[in-house]
């Protein structure tokens, strides 16, 4: 009798709670979402930065011509003459996501424009990966950490750096393509559901389409297995859920035409296979333990093992020497520059010249994860109370992003949802202590002056929870004789506690608090909940903040305030804008592969190199123009069938991001394909600089030429605002490039090369047969065309 | 200059074949004037026409050059009678003379009443022709100024006898050359021929003015107007533009330094703005184009209409290309009414909200209600008429679209052309995407409890649900 009304008013409470619950996570939906149009308000509804643009031209694409067109799409608008099977190149994952989405509003006649739905994608998907976060943080810590950790992840600053309305990368969908197949892979071990399994297959896929990163789901599930089968908590749902992840997944993976043989050929899957076998082995062990006797099993293992090792050996050393035949011992160039840091700096520049393939620094934590950052600990200090195989993964996942966080800062993405996981149980956790604590007291109050058995009080939190409790582990014992092996009892508790938790509806701490009842005083609880409260407003104040001011920009329209109101800088546009209508169709930019997507997309110009950084060579080549002299840099070009040059200028505004800033990079890159450009002779005792004085060889590079042509002139004494010098050579002519067009601020300005003049023959022969053994000590003296 | 021979043939040929047709008419003055301050040539006539013959005249004939006949964008032929406007016209149709060499256009204009023997009227003529003048340099760089070269008739082109005529051509600035002629006077900016007394029909003589033009001369090659109308109470108007320099071409680059130390004598002939004049009440305005907004705009509004000024991306030399596109939305009521026979009557005004533009082909493109019936145009020009479908926001059976489409459009047409759309509209459709919507989050919610309720499961015996059930 008392159960039942203990249940219906227990289901009265998961009925409302369930209802409030839904609500939130409405709520939580439509905060990050909103959170993240502080982009378009500010701004405008743009597609943002390098990379979004090219997402934007390859959806653009699919959109008018369909899937078939678009996997086989061969690009000629890019990296000329060679071009670029973007088909076969690219993550489909974002733009099939938002192309659908797009196919699906038209069909339905909701004329929204293909720039709309890629400008959007980014903040829907964010909501969705609040709710994934939501589902992956319940099963590791019931639904109270789950609501607070989806909140958390609603606004995190690391996320919208990446996921503002415009910010249209891969990202974007990739975030929640990984919580969501994390969130799978635990709902598969905590259920051993082959349904969920399937699931997480097709969720891994869909990580695989979207993003590069997929590496690391299917890392990190091995590494958690492995982990599992060390401490011996190897179980069937541990098989269920990795062993038709791997062998779909990899079929599944191979699918996508960038991966193909890769998922089964690159050593970032290798230790998912070696897992895969370990698994199986493991599995059959128990499986042989399960038939016979104990005594029996001791000799089959000896047996085993003898063979086992010899096998395993030989096959181990066949692997060690393939791989070791390999350079790159199999890895990727980034995978490489993940795990030794100082790969990418000592062999490959290019990747090193990203600012985002950095390390951070730790100021950049603070703004990225904020107070997540202290309440980590605590999350998993709570995840280890007790520890299940959920929240082991949770802490595996932390450990490890925080590891691949601290080398690129482009990563601190990953490490973002795993520490609003952890924070979410941290808050969820103490929030439970503290609101249990309190109920406690307020009860014992109310139950002392009503003079009742407060003795019995002492012994559980609530009233209405204790029942359902001892209800609950009645069962559990009754049940117990039925279960033959021990561990399956042991994961049958937790998984209870679980059910428990959910069932009964009360806070995740509540099972565990039974055996070991943790009251604080009122007052100290009391302030505790305040004082996590007002770290909470911190959080989200910051939050807003970094929306609204650091990571809303962007970075094609600058905007700057001055005494006078606003100033809007929207050079690049313009110049884009100008290459389009004023120029033919056909005409060939070069610029500095920075600005190749944007090219593309905004001018629809043939562009030599752009940002999918894939032939070094080709890079190096338009490096090696820029840093050559004038006429070494025309002939290059030349035999480029470049028609524009395009460089861009921030010394008349004070833009730092220009080219002259970069222009180091354009000279190692350079010289490491074309080893007559040298790094020393640009610089000044160590010294990288542009003023009196930059060396010969410096200031007469075509890039110091087109970026300071005539700009003596605008305030007679050539002042740089970036470097804050006046510039060394300030009266020049061009003699093979013609100035045809420069923006309102002088951010972008563009050259045309001269046609070529009557030479005489013998003359210009001489300089190619001279060039091969010249050495630009004398700087200037170059002649060297890499074409030729 | 050089063509003078042939054509004056022609004009020998036609003088003979034409002139015994109508003779009994004569021009006893008229006084043109050519108005060159923008691109588009403008030409007003004064003319007082007499009827020497011994019938009564119905018709009058305005002959063009073919040359000129071509460019002609739109005319209008006031009739006066004792000083006093009586009728006004918009003459359209043309035919051509029946001689076979002929490169005349004839514009045969209906007089309201017929003009008695022996009786004087007036007539102004108004003309805009638009392509008419040709930059000479072809090509200049930035520090120099546009020169254009217009050639004309120094006598009135005419199938009817003249008998005292002058001409006078208002110019913007400087005078390079012109042709010299003996009864000719320089003042200022305006420089006049005549008077010339007595000459034949199709008497012809060219002069040839060379002068300074910086004004903005911007063409539009393409403009494409989309009006869409909802019974809601908004028109949404957006207009796509694709707008060239037409002028003389740049040499030698764009120079940004130049351009900004002396932005007076350098890039003269070039524009930064456009002034779009939008009807009053106008809201919403957007300027932007395929990349995205154009920041540099300033909006200002009155009663009287709202002006747009649009500052391009960057300054438009000779030659140059842009494209951007302009919306705005403006209330209903301002531009729908209800006519006696029940009918919706939609007026619109046909042209480019941009000031002193040349369209060379304008497309209107009027979207009507789902459900808009019995659709029909009336616009006092020819236009190329045709109907299409749209579909936007959740329609199922589409808008009717109205298209229109007329070459070479110049303000003029938006001063002084309407277009009428009749159509029949039930406003009961209004209600239809509204119920349709509830129809469909009803379809949902109902889905959604179906599913809760519907056991779904093969067997309720699968091993973990038994655990479960068994704790219970």
């Amino acid at each position: 009798m008392a159960t039942s009304k203990v249940e219906g008013s227990s289901s009265l409470r998961h009925a409302f709670g369930g209802v409030l619950s839904v609500f939130i996570l409405l709520l939580i939906g439509v905060v990050a979402f909103s959170i993240r149009l502080f982009s378009v308000i500010k701004y405008e509804s743009v597609i943002h930065e390098f990379d979004p643009y090219f997402n934007y031209r390859v959806t653009q694409f699919l959109s008018k011509n369909g899937i078939y067109d678009f996997w086989n799409w061969f690009d000629d608008r890019t990296w000329y003459p060679l071009g670029r099977v973007i088909g076969g190149t690219v993550y489909p994952g974002l733009t099939l996501t938002a192309g659908t989405m797009w196919k699906l509003a038209n069909s339905l006649n909701i004329p929204l424009s293909v720039e709309t739905v890629c400008v959007f994608t980014a903040p829907i998907f964010s909501a969705f990966a609040a709710w994934a976060t939501y589902l992956l943080t319940k099963e590791v810590k019931g639904p109270g950490a789950g609501i607070t950790a989806a909140a958390i992840l609603a606004m995190v600053p690391s996320y919208i750096s990446r996921s503002v309305a415009g910010s249209y990368d891969n990202e974007a969908v990739a975030i929640f393509a990984l919580i969501f197949t994390f969130y799978l892979y635990i709902k598969t071990l905590n259920t051993g559901s082959l349904f969920y399994a399937t699931l997480n297959s097709l969720a891994y896929f869909y990580m695989v389409c979207s993003w590069g990163g997929y590496t690391f789901i299917i890392n990190l599930i091995p590494m958690h297995v492995l982990l599992c089968i060390v401490t011996g908590r190897y179980s069937s749902r541990l098989y269920i859920a990795y062993a038709p992840l791997v062998v779909l997944g990899t079929l599944l993976a191979a699918l996508v035409p960038v991966v193909g043989f890769n998922a089964v050929m690159t050593s970032e899957h290798f230790g998912s296979f070696l897992v895969f076998i370990i698994i199986h082995v493991v599995a059959l062990v128990y499986y042989i333990k399960g038939i016979l006797t104990p005594r029996l099993f001791k000799v089959a293992t000896t047996l085993v093992l003898t063979v086992g090792i010899a096998v395993c050996a030989v096959v181990v050393a066949i692997l060690v020497a393939l791989v070791a035949s390999s350079p790159t011992k199999g890895w990727s160039g980034r995978s490489l520059s993940l795990l030794d840091p100082t790969y990418a700096s000592k062999y490959i520049p290019i990747i090193a010249s990203v600012s985002e393939h950095q390390p951070p620094t730790w100021p950049s934590y603070f703004m990225d994860i904020n107070v997540l950052a202290f309440l980590v600990p605590a999350g998993i200090v709570a995840c280890f109370l007790p520890l299940s195989d959920a929240s082991s993964f949770a802490v595996l996942y932390l450990v490890t992003s925080v590891y691949f966080s601290g080398v690129m800062v482009r990563l601190m993405l990953v490490l973002a949802p795993a520490a609003c996981i952890m924070s979410g149980i941290a808050l969820s956790e103490a929030f439970g202590v503290l609101t249990r604590s309190m109920k406690f007291h307020i009860t014992k109050y109310f139950e002392c002056s009503h003079t009742e058995a407060p003795a019995k009080l002492g012994e559980s939190t609530s009233t209405e929870s204790s029942a359902p409790l001892e209800n609950m582990t009645k069962s559990d014992t009754t049940e117990k004789p039925e279960v033959a092996r021990k561990e399956k009892v042991a994961r049958r508790k937790q998984k209870k506690e679980k059910e428990l938790t959910e069932n009964a509806h009360v806070k995740p701490v509540s099972a565990k608090k039974e055996k070991r009842p943790l009251v604080l005083p009122l007052e100290a609880s009391i302030v505790s909940v305040f004082l996590l409260i007002v770290l909470g407003g911190l959080y989200v104040l910051h939050c807003v903040w970094a929306a609204a001011e650091a990571y809303s920009a962007p970075s094609i329209v600058l905007t700057s305030h001055s005494h006078d109101g606003l100033h809007v800088f929207d050079d690049f546009r313009e110049a884009y804008a100008w290459l389009r209508h004023n120029t033919e169709v056909d005409d060939k930019v070069a610029s500095w592969w920075d600005y190749g997507y944007q090219t593309t997309a905004m001018a629809n110009r043939t562009v030599i190199v752009d940002n999918n950084t894939w032939n070094n060579t080709h890079i190096a080549t338009v490096g090696t123009a820029m840093s050559s002299p004038e006429k070494a840099a025309w002939e290059i070009f030349n035999s480029l069938d470049v028609k524009y040059v395009l460089v861009v200028f921030g010394g008349l505004v004070g833009y730092p991001s220009d080219d002259i800033n970069k222009f180091l990079w354009m000279v190692r890159i350079g010289g490491g394909v074309f080893p007559h450009i040298k790094e020393a002779d640009y610089l000044k005792d160590g010294q990288y600089r542009v003023d009196a004085q930059a060396t010969h060889t410096m200031l007469n590079c075509l890039m110091y030429k087109l970026s300071y042509y005539r700009f003596v002139e605008t305030d007679g004494k050539g002042f740089d605002r970036v470097r804050r010098y006046e510039i060394g050579k300030k009266h020049f002519k061009l003699t093979h490039f013609e100035e045809v067009f420069t923006t309102h601020h002088w951010m972008v300005r563009i050259y045309k090369l001269k046609p070529q003049k009557n030479r005489i023959r013998g003359k210009s022969r001489k300089s190619k047969l001279g060039s091969k053994s010249t050495s630009s000590k004398s700087g200037g003296m170059t002649h060297k065309n890499p074409w030729n | 200059m050089e063509c003078r021979l042939p054509f004056s043939l022609v004009v020998f040929c036609l003088v003979i074949l034409s002139s015994t047709v109508r003779s009994e008419l004569v021009i006893s003055s008229v006084e043109k004037f050519v108005d060159l301050h923008s691109h588009i040539v403008r030409v007003v006539s004064f003319l007082k026409v007499e009827n020497q013959g011994p019938y009564d005249v119905s018709e009058f004939v305005l002959a063009f050059p073919d040359a000129q006949a071509k460019n002609l964008a739109t005319m209008l032929v006031i009739y006066l009678e004792e000083g006093k406007i009586i009728y006004s016209e918009f003459p359209t149709s043309s035919t051509k003379p029946k001689s076979k060499q002929s490169n005349m256009t004839f514009y045969p204009v209906t007089l309201p009443k017929k003009l008695e023997k022996g009786k004087t009227a007036g007539l102004d003529v108004y003309v805009v022709l638009t392509n008419l003048l040709k930059p000479l340099p072809k090509e200049i760089t930035q520090a120099e100024s546009q020169l254009l070269v217009y050639t004309d008739n120094i006598y009135y082109t005419s199938p009817y006898h003249i008998r005292n005529q002058s001409i006078v051509f208002r110019l913007p600035g400087r005078i390079e050359s012109y042709s010299e002629y003996s009864e000719m006077r320089l003042v200022e900016s305006e420089l006049r021929y005549g008077p010339f007394e007595e000459q034949p029909p199709f008497s012809y003589s060219p002069v040839v003015v060379h002068f300074e033009n910086n004004n903005s001369f911007a063409v539009a090659s393409n403009f494409v107007q989309e009006i869409e109308i909802s019974h809601w109470g908004n028109v949404q108007v957006t207009e796509q533009y694709t707008i060239i320099h037409g002028g003389a071409h740049l040499k030698n680059g764009f120079s940004r330094i130049d351009y900004q130390a002396n932005p007076s004598m350098s890039g003269a002939s070039s524009f930064r703005t456009l002034v779009a004049r939008l009807p009053p009440m106008s809201h919403s305005v957007y300027y932007r184009d395929e990349i995205g907004n154009i920041s540099t705009s300033h909006l200002r509004g009155d009663s009287q209409g709202t002006q747009l000024e649009m500052e391009l991306r960057f300054p438009m030399f000779g030659g140059w290309k842009i494209s951007f596109s302009i919306g705005y939305s403006l209330p209903l009521h301002d531009f729908l009414f209800e006519s006696d026979a029940g009918n919706n009557v939609l007026n619109i005004t046909f042209g480019s909200s941009i000031e002193e533009i040349v369209v060379e082909n304008q497309i209107v493109r009027v979207v009507l209600p789902q459900g808009s019936k019995d659709i029909s145009v009336k616009s006092r020009f020819p236009t190329k008429k045709s109907q299409e479908l749209k579909y936007s926001h959740l329609d199922i059976v589409g808008r009717p679209v109205v298209v229109l489409e007329k070459d070479n459009v110049v303000p003029e047409h938006k001063r002084y052309f309407q277009v009428y759309i009749y159509y029949k509209f039930n406003n009961i459709f209004l209600l239809g995407k509204a119920m349709m919507l509830i129809l469909g989050i009803f379809l949902l919610f109902l889905m959604c409890i179906l599913y809760m309720h519907a056991d779904l499961a093969l067997s309720k015996t699968s091993s973990w649900e038994e655990e479960t059930e068994g704790r219970k």
